[in-house]
């Protein structure tokens, strides 16, 4: 009923093109974070982290050192200077200290980014082409759920390299978003087509985005609290071989901060979302709770979140332990969008699967 | 050493405190943030294992089989209360715990901050330095030379401009920003417990009805026209709404465009009603997510589906049974099963079970099923017994259901189960003298449910108490400063209280405002600047 397949069709295929660009976006940006910007041998005792660009600026540089015994005459530099250098008055004062070209050493990660922009926005049209295919909103059955997700993803990452240069999260945001964009056209995959009499009401224009926005931002907070515990280890004991990249990255403290806010934020919008949630089943099953399967799992994922921003006020508690009950947090998020959503029976079947 | 001993020291305690001594130490135990965390996540595993099993109040059908299915088993889980988890002795164990911990530690933190508010910002402390945030500014250089009380008198300005809360010491300005952090902390915590209060009270003055209706007939709203009702402890069944309900038509439509799993998914369920009240006649669009609400009770379109019209005569042609028979919904396609009981029959009871399927087509294996959930080309096939129904027995039965160990399938010349299959407008005659069946035509039904809860609407204002709080609780950045005048430097420091991501920024910016030299064009803001040119250099 009332469905452009032409455009459907077009949807389908920029969904493929933007996975095939993510795929190459993926592949740079490892070898920016398994290459010299991250694991050549500096010399000792410089305390390098990749740079959030606004630290970079505050500190001004450190410039490149030459570290010839150590590597065999290659140049090496800090992360710093890279974003710096992009700054056009810094990079004046630099550039006749430098001996070797600091930019060079993350030319794979501006690939890499130029890359995802791309990509993002063949995803970002994915979801435009789908919309105008059936017009009505592009949130109502569990692709495309996954779909903006990863998109905001996308986005979201992009807005933050705005202000800090988390290119370090490249690689880990192209490789899931990738997957889930290959969920969306096999498992996830349902054919374009109106939506049932029970999602056509004003507050599936209020309850879903906001739940979609939950789950990116408690995502990123998720991600980065992992990055936080890898890093944390890395700071009592610097990591050797395929790890070395952590030794690099900022201080497990800053990203700890990070995560938390995020989680914050996040928490306060998966309130949202279950209040909301609460009004529409008033005006659809005529009640606001009633322990629906669905139901049940947005209350754990509340609560457990509740305990991660208790958890963190309690003394005792290590800013570790703390991270991995942030984990737990995204576990139960991640469970109650797949395994409900396809296993559990509920009064939720919106999967379309 | 050190541990031992106190821990023998507690353990001293423990012995001389007594009984009321004990309880005041648990629950001291239990208003620590520690017993929160803990019981909030014993509270989140709590709360799954209804996710996994079958729960009584929502599908006590499913629970009955599962207990059959799995024997003992099944039978300890309902023993422990896994079927009825959100009403169990230890589900409500953790959350009042919970909300003891929360009532004990609301109480406290209130009357603190209530005190807290009324007194003014603390004295700052004799060393500056050792605050989170720290800086100095000079306070006078070769061209211009400020006071102690100029100064500080501008750093006064500055930060009630800001937001402060400022008091005046002899060489300081302690100042205080933020207590609204802790307020909302508060009244999120209080709105929880009074989310708890309404979501238990509303089981107990509300009621729950439902009700099929078949298009055409009407609703009277009485407690017996009901299929089912439950009502909360504390009902008042002469409270009940006075409205009649008739249900005009009903309007389904679903999708035969789309393909793969999207084929066949409804569209459209129009439900066309006419209400009558006191007040007068009015019509309405009953739809999914748009309830009927009149005089406090709301009216709900749960589901539908189609009502086969059956008509059966004897053998001498008078009509034993006339009406529509609701069948209920198996699947996506509306393959329906109902049953149909005519205790007039003559000479013997009759009773028929059958299956309508509104789209008749054929699987790989030859059967007949329906492919599409819209009547395109119905079929009705029923297997028929005689006997006795056992109506008169005065046990309940399930109108969905036959009894069949009383009543005798009927067969064949051949000896097989005799099985009608009827096309509308189709009739069969019976053997053995037992009459006709007529199916006439096939209407649809609405199940509509009825529910009252008069203490719902206060949820809304709950949950504003809850967004506003939590909102302030995380936002709002709690934090002290001091200026103080130390020989020629002026010092400024900041202390966060709980998380604040700019206590050194607003430091360093109360720093710059307070410096000799005019700051650079990035003064912060435009009360900041007015601030500068009425302190005039």
């Amino acid at each position: 009923m009332d469905v452009n397949v032409v455009l459907a069709e077009w949807s389908n295929l920029l969904i493929y093109s933007a996975m095939a660009v993510y795929a190459v976006a993926f592949i740079v940006y490892a070898f920016d974070l398994f290459g010299p910007a991250f694991t050549s041998d500096l010399a000792d005792g410089r305390e390098t982290t990749v740079a959030d660009a606004a630290g970079a600026r505050r500190t001004r540089t450190r410039t490149a050192v030459a570290a010839g015994a150590s590597s065999g005459g290659a140049t090496t530099a800090t992360l710093d200077d890279e974003v710096t250098a992009d700054d056009d008055e810094d990079s004046a004062g630099d550039a006749d200290e430098s001996s070797a070209r600091p930019r060079d050493l993350r030319r794979w990660a501006r690939v890499g980014t130029a890359l995802t922009v791309l990509a993002g926005a063949l995803h970002v049209a994915s979801i435009v082409t789908r919309t105008l295919s059936v017009m009505r909103v592009p949130w109502s059955n569990m692709m495309e759920y996954a779909l903006i997700a990863s998109a905001m993803v996308v986005v979201g990452y992009l807005i933050f390299l705005a202000y800090r240069d988390v290119r370090y999260l490249g690689t880990f945001v192209t490789l899931t978003v990738l997957l889930v964009l290959g969920l969306c056209i096999t498992v996830f995959y349902t054919p374009v087509a109106q939506v049932i009499p029970a999602l056509d009401n004003y507050w599936i224009w209020i309850h879903v985005p906001i739940a979609i926005l939950s789950t990116v931002i408690l995502y990123l907070s998720a991600i980065i609290a992992l990055v936080q515990l890898l890093r944390s280890r890395s700071e009592s004991k610097p990591f050797r071989g395929v790890l070395r990249f952590v030794n690099r990255l900022p201080g497990s403290k800053d990203l700890e901060k990070i995560s938390y806010r995020l989680a914050a934020v996040g928490f306060i919008t998966w309130t949202f979302t279950l209040v909301a949630g609460a009004f529409w089943a008033e005006i659809a099953w005529g009640r606001y709770w009633g322990w629906d399967a669905k139901e049940i799992w947005t209350f754990v994922v509340w609560v457990v979140y509740a305990a991660y921003l208790h958890a963190r006020a309690t003394r005792g508690w290590t800013a570790n332990r703390v991270a991995l009950l942030n984990l737990v947090g995204i576990a139960t998020v991640v469970f109650n969008f797949t395994v409900v959503n396809l296993y559990f029976n509920g009064l939720h079947a919106y999967a379309g699967v | 050493m050190e541990t031992q001993k106190t821990t023998a020291r507690k353990q001293a305690q423990a012995a001389d405190i007594g009984v009321v001594g004990m309880l005041r130490w648990a629950l001291r135990q239990l208003t620590t943030m520690r017993a929160a965390l803990m019981l909030l996540l014993v509270l989140a595993m709590a709360a799954i294992p209804g996710s996994l099993l079958p729960q009584r109040n929502q599908d006590p059908g499913a629970v009955a089989t599962y207990i059959e299915e799995n024997g003992a088993l099944g039978e300890f889980l309902d023993a422990v209360q896994l079927f009825d988890v959100y009403t169990s002795v230890w589900f409500s164990a953790v959350y009042i715990l919970l909300m003891v911990s929360l009532v004990g530690c609301i109480l406290p933190r209130t009357r603190q901050h209530w005190r807290a508010m009324r007194q003014d910002p603390p004295r700052a402390p004799r060393r500056l330095t050792r605050m989170s945030a720290h800086t100095t500014t000079p306070l006078s250089d070769a061209t211009t030379t400020r006071t102690q009380e100029e100064l500080l008198d501008r750093a006064q300005a500055l930060l009630k401009g800001s937001g402060y809360r400022t008091v005046r010491a002899d060489d300081h300005i302690a100042a205080e920003r933020g207590y609204l952090k802790e307020t909302g902390n508060l009244v999120f915590h209080l709105s929880i417990l009074v989310t708890v209060v309404i979501m238990a009270a509303g089981g107990l003055f509300g009621y729950y009805g439902q009700r099929v209706l078949v298009e055409g007939e009407t609703f009277s709203h009485s407690l017996v026209s009901y299929d089912s009702f439950t009502p909360g402890t504390f009902f008042d069944a002469d409270g009940l709404a006075d409205f009649r309900l008739t249900l005009n038509d009903l309007e389904t439509a679903f999708d035969d465009e789309a393909t793969g799993s999207q084929f066949g998914q409804p569209r459209k369920f129009d439900a066309e009603v006419t209400l009558d009240t006191a007040e007068g006649t009015s019509q309405f669009l009953l739809r999914p997510n748009e309830p009927v609400r009149v005089d406090g009770s709301r009216v709900y379109l749960i589901g539908n589906g189609y009502a086969p019209v059956i008509t059966t005569r004897d053998a001498d042609g008078n009509v034993t049974y006339s009406g529509p028979v609701v069948f209920l919904p198996q699947d996506g396609v509306y393959t329906s099963t109902g049953v149909l009981k005519v205790p007039d029959a003559q000479p013997d009871q009759l009773g028929f079970g059958g299956v309508l399927l509104p789209t008749v087509d054929r699987n790989d294996r030859g059967e007949l099923i329906s492919s599409f959930a819209e009547l395109r080309n119905p079929l009705l096939v029923m297997d028929v017994y005689r006997g006795d129904l056992g109506l008169d027995t005065g046990m309940p039965q399930s109108v969905y259901q036959l009894e069949t160990d009383t009543l005798e399938q009927l067969t064949d010349t051949d000896g097989t189960d005799l099985q009608l299959v009827m096309q509308p407008g189709d009739t069969a005659e019976l053997p053995d003298g037992l009459g006709s069946v007529t199916f006439d035509e096939i209407k649809q039904y609405a199940a509509l449910d009825v529910l009252h809860d008069p203490v719902q609407v206060w949820m809304l204002p709950a949950m504003a108490m809850l967004f506003g709080g939590l909102a302030l609780s995380l936002f709002v950045a709690r934090r002290r400063v001091w200026v103080r005048v130390s020989g020629d430097q002026v010092e400024v420091a900041g202390l966060a209280r709980g998380e604040d991501p700019r206590v050194e920024e607003a430091v360093e910016e109360i720093a710059q405002e307070l410096a000799l030299d005019s700051p650079q064009p990035s003064s912060t803001s435009a009360s900041a600047d007015s601030e500068q040119n009425t302190a005039g250099k």
